[in-house]
């Protein structure tokens, strides 16, 4: 049995639907992500697994037992606040022992507890400051720290990262997947950067307006998102305007209209007739001088604009119907920012297994 | 520092200072060096410089130690202070509680009403209480009925300590509504959520967070009420009986009624040494762990 289940879970606010009939369940010991655009409700659904909500309509179970009844403080759930939500007056011991405190636990036992809560989180020597004398990856830490010390059955993280700055929140990202490995509680993860939710999920549900879009590993979400609002919030992707012209279990042949035909991978139930987009990633797609490519899919077009972003170079070509088409391309020679310049003719083309067929 | 931002912040701040300056600290030393002379004849003082020599005594000190009855009625005024704080504090933080947490639409109507009594005079509010605790009025006559359902004697409410402490709670307990209420709306409502999620209940979320978070309301709605009615003597005259009187009262009739500036001056100089020994203290209870 899953060890988290919520069931058609809805929560409204006056007319509007902050959620609405989600369901989905999360194994013990996973790492599972919400993502999605701000406002999509996916603080709201977390408020209700910790208690501070009720859904409207729904269950929320936690190894099969419904906490509908079960106030906040006594679900063995615990949150990590965006904001931390440090206690001011409380040293970063006291901020730590106060789960034990409340627990019940003896004074010996909060010690020791508090203790290896800190060496965990690497802060054994800030143990009596106080929050506002910590940086904002000290204060991260010690949130983390103060929601795992009793261990709970969950670990519910608003976009605990939200507030760092690039590069310490990579380092955290790092650090959160050691921990949660080392302390093998589940997390239930909010985030609204998809780069993120790829790093360090095992599993992640995209949300939208109150719903649940897709749900799949970072891999799979990816590589075949089911629409088109996933696969653009999920990185970057082109996307085509076409026409299923014929379906086999080999292949499909798409139109193009004013660019000609596409072949891509067949999905499943895919008819001809049918209309929908195509669409392919920016990192599949190859750019190269007109003669030295032998790939199926090939069109022609000229660069209109390029960003260098140091690793790689992405270079927007319009191909000759007018579609801008975005290619990516590695940096592999040292010193040279671009390999192509604005105006110069290029071909674009990609494997006949690349990209996908999307119907909405 | 620039020469324009100086000359500002001396612009700005020198008048209030030299205020001060003029209205406080002269009249404070004047009443010090006072205290140290003789009374005059005829009330007042004695001349400062009399046979080419300082006309200087410590006779007033001496009289205050002399005779217990000063220092009873300035521990008497004590008491009545830390009472009136006590329960003005206990009736004052639910109310600040309760405006700092309603919605923002009723939070300015609602401070608006706690502020609302200063609107009419002091004495005519003080004097309304003659009124409702005086024999004749429906509370006394309910108060009385029920003591002699249990066979108790009738008890006069009015001209008694209870008058007085009822005046001072009533007329001071803004002063400990606004400061807590000002502290209580500050407080970030996340840290309660993650008190609740840490398996904290109702009672512990108040105790350990929101209690200590408002401790510096706390401190400065005591101070707010407590040095005035250590010092009041309004409100004892018009409610209290003959034996109830306070440092006030003792200050107020040595200077205007017997003109005994000397001793109305050194009763006046204890009462400032008593108030600025409780907040030594007080700020030395509350610095003692800084968070802030
Ligand atoms: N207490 C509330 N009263 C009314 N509407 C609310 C309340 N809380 C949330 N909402 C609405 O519900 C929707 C979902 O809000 P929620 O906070 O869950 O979004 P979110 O996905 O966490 O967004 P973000 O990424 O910006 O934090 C929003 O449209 C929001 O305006
Ligand atoms: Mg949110």
């Amino acid at each position: 049995m899953a060890l988290l289940q919520i069931e058609n879970v809805t929560r409204r606010y006056g007319a509007l639907a902050a959620v609405e009939d989600v369901s989905f369940s999360v194994e013990a010991g996973e790492f599972f992500t919400l993502l999605g655009p701000s406002g999509c409700g996916k603080t709201t659904l977390l408020r209700m697994i910790a208690g501070f909500e009720a859904p409207d309509a729904g269950r929320i179970l936690l190894d099969g037992i419904d906490l509908a009844g079960t106030p906040a403080e006594r679900r063995p759930v615990h949150t990590v606040f965006q904001s931390y939500a440090l206690f001011p007056h409380m040293t970063v011991a006291e901020n730590i022992a106060f789960r034990l405190k409340m627990a019940g636990k003896e004074p010996q036992t909060v010690k020791v507890g508090v203790k290896e809560a800190l060496a965990e989180v690497h802060l054994e020597d800030k143990a009596d400051c106080f929050p506002h004398e910590l940086s904002g990856g000290q204060k991260q830490r010690v949130a983390l720290a103060r929601g795992l010390v009793n261990r709970p059955r969950l670990l519910l993280l608003d976009e605990p990262l939200g507030a760092l700055d690039a590069k310490l929140r990579q380092e955290m990202q790092i650090e959160l997947i050691k921990l949660q490995k080392n302390v093998g509680v589940t997390f239930v993860f909010v985030t609204h950067a998809q780069q993120e939710a790829l790093a360090l999920s095992h599993r992640i549900a995209v949300m939208r307006e109150g719903h649940i879009e897709q749900m799949a590993e970072p891999a799979k979400l990816y590589s075949f998102p089911h629409n088109r609002f996933v696969a653009d919030f999920i990185g970057h992707i082109n996307l085509f305007e076409v026409i299923v012209k014929e379906a086999t279990t080999g292949h499909l042949r798409l139109t193009a209209s004013g660019l000609g035909e596409i072949i891509a991978p067949p999905p499943d139930g895919v008819k001809a007739g049918e209309s929908g987009w195509f669409a392919i990633r920016p990192e599949q797609v190859c750019i190269g001088q007109r003669h030295d490519v032998e790939l199926k899919n090939r069109f022609t077009g000229t660069v209109c604009d390029y960003l260098y972003i140091g690793d790689v170079t992405t270079y927007k070509v319009e191909l000759e119907n007018g579609t801008l088409i975005e290619a990516l391309m590695a940096n592999s020679e040292p010193g040279r920012a671009r390999f192509f310049e604005v105006g110069d003719e290029v071909t674009v083309a990609w494997r006949h297994d690349a990209g996908h067929f999307l119907d909405e | 520092m620039d020469k324009g931002v100086r000359l500002l912040k001396w612009l700005t701040g020198g008048p209030p200072f030299l205020f001060l300056l003029a209205f406080f600290v002269a009249p404070s030393l004047i009443m010090i060096v006072a205290s140290f002379r003789f009374p005059g004849e005829y009330g007042g003082l004695a001349p400062l410089i009399a046979d080419g020599k300082a006309n200087l005594t410590l006779e007033t000190y001496r009289f205050f130690f002399s005779d217990f009855i000063y220092t009873q009625v300035f521990i008497k005024s004590f008491v009545m202070a830390l009472a009136t704080t006590l329960i003005c504090l206990i009736m004052a933080y639910p109310v600040a509680l309760l405006i700092a947490r309603s919605s923002k639409k009723f939070r300015d109507l609602m401070v608006l009403l706690v502020v609302l009594p200063f609107a009419s005079n002091f004495l005519i509010r003080v004097y309304a209480w003659m009124i409702i605790l005086g024999p004749q009025a429906a509370f006394s006559r309910m108060i009385n009925g029920a003591l002699g359902l249990f066979g108790f004697e009738p008890v006069a409410l009015l001209f008694s300590p209870f008058a007085v402490l009822v005046g001072m709670v009533y007329v001071h307990l803004p002063f400990m509504v606004l400061p807590l209420y000002t502290n209580l709306e500050k407080h970030d409502p996340v840290l309660l959520d993650a008190a609740q999620d840490l398996g904290a209940n109702a009672w512990q979320r108040f105790w350990r967070v929101t209690w200590p978070l408002s401790l510096p309301g706390v401190y400065s709605g005591a101070a707010l009420v407590f040095i005035p009615v250590l010092g009041m003597f309004a409100i004892p005259d018009i409610l209290g009986g003959t034996g109830d009187i306070l440092i006030g009262n003792l200050i107020k009739d040595q200077l205007l009624g017997t003109r005994d500036w000397p001793f109305g001056s050194t009763l006046s100089i204890m009462l400032t040494l008593v108030v600025l020994a409780c907040a030594g203290l007080a700020m030395w209870v509350s610095r003692r762990r800084s968070y802030a």
